[in-house]
């Protein structure tokens, strides 16, 4: 992990790295390219943080640099929107997901309206990296997505880094942009490997086709793209040729890209590690509706997370998660591979 | 020019900018009345020398953030009558082009970098600014105003912690006006000097008589300095009283008979007018002249304020997001 701030590959190389690594890569690259960056929240220059993401940054950049904050996430992360007043850039990091709701204020009161209510005056770039996501036996307090708790806010941008190259590039493209960013990061994807581009940057509210496919689509975020991909895998096999969207942006959703693939599939089935009401699946189906979308399936979509809360006892842990299979069965539904 | 000639013309620079905001929050009650401000408003009559006095104490570039009865903290800030009024009645020549209203008086170019509506959240934002001027190792400050209540938020405690452990060139300043809403602040909180929650968190905390407008300039100009100095953050408590109900709606009922009046003894206008006669700088006809020239000027500012459009949906739009 060290190595990587040691000796950086060339900008623009695409290597092999950990999810981890992608999102320590995005930090060394962005403080190293703008003095104005920072990195705050609580713990953050200890050891690499709480989940090591921030490994050798510390004495990269300096303790001003990489600041730990007392616990108190409202209270910092309103210090990170007036230090954005004041010519920094800050990313906070937020522990886990869970917490954001502390941070109430400041994420759906403060950020977002800072530059409306003053009619234009302010630009607000304070980035909010959020350690998301259920699968580590964290219990009911510390397993959330949040994915959706703050996709229905304009002046919010939601990211969610479903592999190592989305979690390098959403996080360089959050830092870069004028406008505050939640970065969702999932805390089970950290020793995942994949290629990453340094250098590059993603774009704002554009989903990825991470498999081409004609009979159903699967939208997917987070740890639910590595099972999305799997389940398309699997779903070749059954003789139905699956589409794998990676969302990568709850907030702008990108609609054209999502509608285009639905106008040819006629199917879809959402991969969501969260509740299906008030959330982004939900908000795909009514935007998807709402244009016209004509649908080749009943059920038209599908929700596969259950309606109850998120366990500590680890097997009933991994039933609540959506798995690959879950989705192959859904999509076979669709095509009526199965009865629905 | 003498030295007291150059403090003769300050205190009647105060004494006008003290003027200008009774005579602005009285014309603003006025407007709506005749439903040309329409909402809420939270007016800060007999409170005028907590922002002109702190506020006289700040240098370019040091910044503040105020609340919602930020009316006196704009104009203290330099803010002419007429963009305020513009921005009350949600006129696009408003500060804040209209969309912000009453409680979002701001203008980022003259250090006036916001005015929450939220109750304690200006002061870690506050705390963030000076943060930012600290690690660019500029020599700048932070000022950031709000009420009794909201020492009893948690993001007041949150941020001192942190302006404290950090030593952030913050000046956190309370005006107590002894009501939070319709409650007396001794029916929300165990103390009455509220400087005293300073203590847990290292600081200094000092009372100040916020009806004069000399002692309030001189304790923030010494916090000002400790902070410019890198010696951190200070708590100042105003001690002071709002004239009128909390906001538009309210007739203050909950007042024991004779508080009032009493405070009004010592209006800090008067308390200063008073002074400034007895020392042969400002006599009383003079005092007059300059409360029916103000007068003319807010009647005017008011009447162009009222000319210009309202903002329209599409210039809006550019203010959701700077990207
Ligand atoms: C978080 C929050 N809670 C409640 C309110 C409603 N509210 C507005 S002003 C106010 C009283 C605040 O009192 P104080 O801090 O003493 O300020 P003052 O109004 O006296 O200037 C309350 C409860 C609010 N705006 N924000
Ligand atoms: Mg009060």
């Amino acid at each position: 992990m060290s190595t990587q701030t040691e000796a950086a590959p060339a900008m623009g190389a695409t290597v092999e790295m950990t999810y981890r690594e992608a999102v320590n890569a995005a930090l060394d690259d962005a403080m190293a390219e703008d003095p104005s960056v920072i990195l705050m929240g609580e713990d953050v220059d200890a050891d690499g943080g709480v989940f090591k993401t921030n490994a050798g940054l510390p004495q990269k950049y300096g303790r001003e640099r990489v600041m730990a904050t007392p616990i108190c996430e409202n209270g910092f992360t309103n210090v990170a929107l007036g230090m954005s007043l004041t010519g920094i850039r800050p990313v906070v990091e937020f522990m886990f997901a869970d917490f954001m709701p502390t941070a109430g204020d400041a994420i759906v009161n403060q950020l977002p309206k800072y530059r409306y209510m003053s009619g234009g005056q302010f630009s607000v770039p304070v980035t909010l990296r959020v350690v998301s996501g259920a699968g580590g036996r964290f219990g009911t307090q510390h397993s959330a997505t949040g994915e959706s708790w703050f996709m229905a806010q304009p002046g919010m941008r939601v990211a969610v880094a479903g592999t190592p190259a989305a979690a390098y590039e959403l996080l360089r493209a959050a830092i870069r942009n004028n406008d505050p960013v939640l970065v969702h990061e999932h805390k089970a994807l950290y020793a995942r490997k994949g290629p990453v581009t340094r250098g590059a940057i993603a774009e704002i509210g554009k989903a990825a086709i991470l498999r081409e496919g004609t009979d159903v689509t699967i939208l997917a975020s987070l740890m639910m793209v590595e099972r999305a991909m799997a389940a398309a895998d699997e779903l070749a096999g059954h003789g139905v040729s699956a589409e794998v969207i990676d969302l990568r942006w709850v907030r702008p959703l990108d609609m054209e890209t999502i509608g285009a693939s639905v106008a040819k599939t006629g199917r879809l089935v959402i991969a969501e590690e969260q509740w299906h009401e008030g959330g982004w699946g939900a908000t795909v189906i009514s935007n998807l509706t709402r244009n016209g979308q004509a649908w080749k399936s009943v059920p038209r979509a599908v929700a596969l997370y259950y309606d109850t809360l998120i366990p500590y006892s680890p097997p009933l842990e991994d039933e609540m998660i959506p798995s690959a299979e879950r989705i192959v069965t859904a999509a076979r539904k669709s095509v009526g591979q199965i009865p629905a | 020019m003498s030295e007291r000639t150059a403090g003769a013309d300050r205190r009647v620079a105060w004494y006008r900018q003290m003027v200008e905001i009774r005579h602005f929050e009285d014309k603003v009650q006025e407007l709506f009345m005749a439903g040309l401000i329409q909402g809420t408003t939270h007016l800060c009559q007999g409170q005028e020398a907590v922002p002109v006095g702190a506020i006289s104490a700040m240098a370019r570039g040091d910044v503040q953030t105020n609340t919602y009865r930020g009316h006196g903290e704009a104009l203290a800030n330099g803010m002419s009558p007429e963009t305020a009024f513009a921005e009350l009645m949600g006129r696009t020549s408003g500060c804040s082009r209209g969309v912000g209203g009453s409680m979002h008086l701001i203008d980022a170019s003259k250090g006036n970098i916001g005015s929450n509506a939220i109750v304690g959240a200006g002061a870690p934002i506050a705390v963030g600014a000076a943060m930012g001027f600290k690690l660019r190792k500029e020599p700048q400050v932070a000022l950031t105003f709000f009420g009794d209540g909201a020492t009893n938020i948690g993001t007041f405690h949150e941020a001192l912690n942190m302006a404290s452990v950090w030593k952030a060139p913050v000046i956190f300043i309370i005006t107590n006006n002894l009501y939070g809403e319709y409650s007396p602040v001794r029916s929300t909180t165990p103390i009455d000097d509220l400087a005293r929650r300073a203590d847990p968190f290292a600081m200094p905390g000092v009372v100040v008589d916020g009806q004069d407008v000399e002692a309030v300039h001189s304790a923030v100009s010494t916090a000002v300095a400790r902070a410019r100095a890198g010696e951190g953050p200070s708590l100042l408590e105003m001690k002071t009283y709002r004239y009128r109900g909390h906001s538009r709606s309210d007739p203050a009922k909950y007042r024991p008979e004779g508080e009032l009046e009493r405070w009004k003894q010592r209006d800090p206008i008067e308390l200063l007018g008073a002074k400034l006669a007895a020392e042969g700088i400002l006599s009383a006809d003079h005092q007059a002249a300059i409360k029916a020239e103000i007068q003319a000027e807010i009647d005017r500012a008011a009447e162009r304020a009222a000319q210009a459009p309202y903002p329209t949906l599409e210039e809006t739009r550019s203010y959701v997001y700077a990207d």
